[in-house]
Parts: structure tokens; sequence; C-alpha cells
């Protein structure tokens, strides 16, 4: 990783190692903020942003952490972070951030932005590190806008809040799946997505932990 | 370089320049920001209300919703007897200040509802609630008043405006809830919320709200039509919850005296 480019930094989080799909973090947001599209994505930009920065804070002050305190600095950086981002969008976007509601602030116990300051920029320079941030956020926005996306256009017949299939409520023809629009069906969507994901990238399949044996006992008559 | 780090006294700076740094880049966001939300905040509440009002034209700017909703006199009632009380007496300058919710807590402010009458399941009512009126040639033609109660999951909390004879239901609407999206949650539903428009609260004496969530539709003749909208279907609970919440504030409980004292003009 060590000499990574700025290409591959940036980039590789997207589909290669997916935050979501390939580590498994930040499943309990996508769960939660994914019911609508404008939603999902203000929620990706504050998530970006915060990933980006924090790693670019932590990466310039890195030689200068002693590490027995650098989980409480990592964390400190990353909670201030999202305070700052938190009162933007208050002043900003305050329809969305009202429906954003504790999620924006839950960005602190988001295991990718932490996992990233720890894992990547403790030991990289603030250039790449900053990229890193920004790629790991968009591994995370990509994954979200999917999910979104079905459940906006299958549990509410809307995309952006824009009606594409009439719903029955509304006197049109279609019956939304009221399913998706609760958090349960985001596992089903992730867990087809990295099935999707991993058909495409078999390297991303992990080596089973065990071998069933062959079955040599006799059957007892 | 590696081992000078790890000594005590060095923690202990890094982590007071840290804490220092990032306190003032808080601080000052919150501070420099403070004055947009708040004015987020009102114009939030006042679009709430114009909406339930129907008199909320989609995609009003900021000043035309400021505009339209200086129409309205805001004034606070006292919900026992019915009279207007002077802001003074809940202790603010601005009637718009006061906040009845925060006052339902407080001992002081607010009274506990015997539980045989708390229909909207609410437990304590404030003493005095935040009204909006709009008058034209000193009649007045429209009356929005709060509500709220318990739903399925959640304390619905909205608004009801009725017309200048305070007996026909403008519009109602919820702003805050947390009930089920889909089933509950379509009371959200534009197509729902337009069916309570010239619906009729009280009987003919106008002595007792009521208003009835009925099941399977209101048909053109079906008996006390005036009274009766369709419930949300597959949301049982949340019907029932809206139903005694708007009957329990329009009772004699909740804005009833008002409502009779502004009928007969004394107030």
């Amino acid at each position: 990783m060590a000499d990574a480019s700025a290409k591959q930094v940036l980039f590789e989080p997207i589909f290669s190692n997916n935050p979501i799909a390939l580590q498994i973090l930040g499943i309990c947001s996508a769960l939660a903020v994914t019911t609508s599209m404008n939603v999902t994505l203000v929620m990706c930009a504050a998530v970006i942003a915060v990933t980006a920065f924090s790693n670019l804070a932590v990466s310039l002050v890195r030689t200068q952490i002693p590490g027995s305190i650098r989980i409480i600095v990592q964390m400190t950086i990353i909670a201030s972070l999202v305070i700052v981002v938190d009162q933007v969008l208050k002043a900003y976007a305050y329809e969305i951030s009202k429906q954003l509601s504790v999620f924006v602030g839950l960005i602190i116990t988001n295991c990718i932005v932490m996992g990233r300051a720890e894992g990547f920029a403790m030991k990289n320079g603030p250039w790449l590190s900053f990229l890193d941030g920004v790629g790991n956020g968009l591994g995370y926005s990509v994954l979200l806008i999917f999910v979104a996306f079905f459940r906006e256009l299958l549990g509410a017949g809307s995309l952006f809040g824009v009606s594409l299939m009439p719903v029955v409520n509304e006197g049109g023809w279609y019956i939304p799946n009221g399913l998706l629009l609760l958090p349960p069906s985001a596992f089903f969507i992730i867990g087809l997505a990295i099935w999707g994901l991993r058909t495409w990238k078999p390297e991303q399949v992990e080596e089973p932990d065990y071998k069933m044996s062959r079955h040599v006992a006799k059957e007892a008559f | 370089m590696a081992k000078a780090k790890e000594t005590v006294s060095r923690t202990l700076v890094v982590a007071l320049v840290l804490s220092i740094v990032f306190s003032v880049v808080v601080s000052t966001a919150a501070v420099l920001l403070r004055p947009a939300q708040i004015q987020n905040q009102n114009l939030d509440i006042k679009t709430n209300i114009l909406s339930s009002a129907g008199m909320l034209e989609p995609g009003s700017s900021a000043e035309q919703i400021e505009e339209a909703f200086a129409r309205f006199d805001v004034r606070l009632v006292d919900l026992d007897t019915g009279e207007f009380v002077e802001p003074s007496a809940v202790g603010v300058q601005d009637p718009m200040k006061y906040d009845m919710y925060k006052a339902a807590s407080d001992p002081q402010m607010s009274t506990n509802i015997p539980s045989s009458e708390d229909k909207a399941g609410i437990k304590r009512r404030p003493n005095v609630a935040k009204v909006y009126t709009m008058s034209e040639n000193g009649q007045i033609n429209r009356v929005v008043l709060p509500i709220h109660g318990y739903g399925l999951w959640s304390t619905l909390y909205g608004f009801i405006s009725l017309e200048g004879d305070l007996n026909t239901i403008e519009g109602l609407g919820f702003y805050a809830h947390a009930e089920t999206p889909g089933l509950g949650g379509e009371v959200d539903n534009p197509r729902w919320k337009r069916q309570w428009v010239g619906k009729e609260v009280y009987n003919e004496d106008r002595s007792e709200p009521q208003v009835r969530l009925v099941k399977g539709g209101v048909s053109a003749d079906a008996q006390d039509k005036e009274h009766k909208v369709d419930a949300l279907s597959g949301a049982t609970l949340t019907s029932r919850g809206v139903e005694q919440l708007v009957n329990y504030w329009m009772g004699d409980r909740g804005y009833a005296p008002f409502l009779q004292k502004l009928r007969e003009g004394e107030v």
C-alpha cells in the first residue's frame, strides 16, 4: 500500500475494495438513510466530506500523535468534523437535515471513517490520505445510491421525489412494496449487490473457512 | 523522534493543543451558522401552518411564506377559560416565542389529564395554547390550531385550520410523526388530507365534536357524511389516533371553550 498511486487509492474502493460490499462496514447507516434518493445523496456528500477531511487532518498530524492516545485523537478530529457538517446542513439544507436527523451525528460511529483514519491516514501522506478518504466515501456512496434507487423506485414509485410509477393511493396503478420502505429491505438489496459484485469479480469471494469432508459413515439399517 | 513523542508530557501537550484547536473550529461553526439555523426553524413552523391552512403555494420562496404568514395574528389562549392572555403571562415578549409543547412538561404551566379523558394519549396539557387567527374587517375568518396526540408508534404533531364559522375544516396536516411509512405514514398523503376540506367538526348545537374516521370510504348518501373521513387503509391504530386527537382538541378539554367565546364574539 505504501507505494500506491493516487489513481489506485481513489478508485480501488469503488468496486475492487468497496467498504460496504467487501469489508462489510457502515451497514447501519446504509439501512437508515436509503428510503429516498435526495436524502441519500446528502448523506453521501456528508460522509465523503468527513472521511476526506478526517483522513487529511489525521495524516497531517500523524508524526506528532503519541501511540497511546491515537484512537482518541482520531475520534476528536472525526467528531469535530461531523459536528461542523451537521451545523452546515442545519443552516443550508434544513429539510433534508430533518430527515437525516440523528444519522448525521452517527457518522462519527461509521466504521469506514475510523477504519480509514487508523488503517491508511496514519501511514500515508496528506494528499494520498485525502484521496483515500474521497475514494472510500465514493465507494460507500455507490452502494448507498444503488440501494436507494431500488428502495425509492419500488417502495414509493418515485425517484428524487418525482413520481415515475403513480401509486394506487394517489390514483395510479402501482401498488408500492411497503417492505422496501422499512430498513430491513436494505439487507436484501445489499446482499444481492454483494452477490452481483462477487460474480463480476470472483477474486473477492473469500476462501471458505472449512471444507465439508465426504460422508463416509455407513447408514445404520 | 519516535521515542520522544511517547513521553507523558508530550502526550498531554498533544491532547491539549488538539482540544483547543478543535473546540475553536466547532464553536466557530456553531456561532457563525446560528442565525441561518434559527431562521430555518422559524420558516419551517410557518410553512407547516400555511400548509395545513391550505395557503401554501408549492415552491414558495422564503419571502412569500413570510408575507403570507404575516396575515395571521399570533395569539395566546387560556384553554380553561377560552380567553386570550397577554404574552407576559407566560413569560415571553413575543407570542411567537412561546413553546406550548415545552410548557406541557412544566408542572407550573400545564395540567394533568385524567386518564379517562385522555383520548389523545398525551398525559399533560399546557394551560396556554398558541393559536393563529386571521381576520378581515374585524371579523375572524380563519383559525389555525395546533393539535397533537398519539397514533401507533409516535406522537403526531400538526395543525387544524377552521373557517370563519369555526366549524368547517379548511385543512389538516401533521408535520412531525413516526408512523409506519406507506401505511400510517400516509397521513401525509395530500390526497387523503384533501378529504378533510369542507368536513364539519361539531353537531347541530355545536356542543360535541363528531369527527369520525370510517373504514371503506364515505359514500355520497352516508349518514352524517359531513363528519366522516375515510380512514387510512392498513393503519387502523393511526386512524383511531387521528380521530381521537382531533375530537380531544376540539372538545371541552381542548379548544371548545375558546371557539365558543369566539362564536359569541366575546373575545
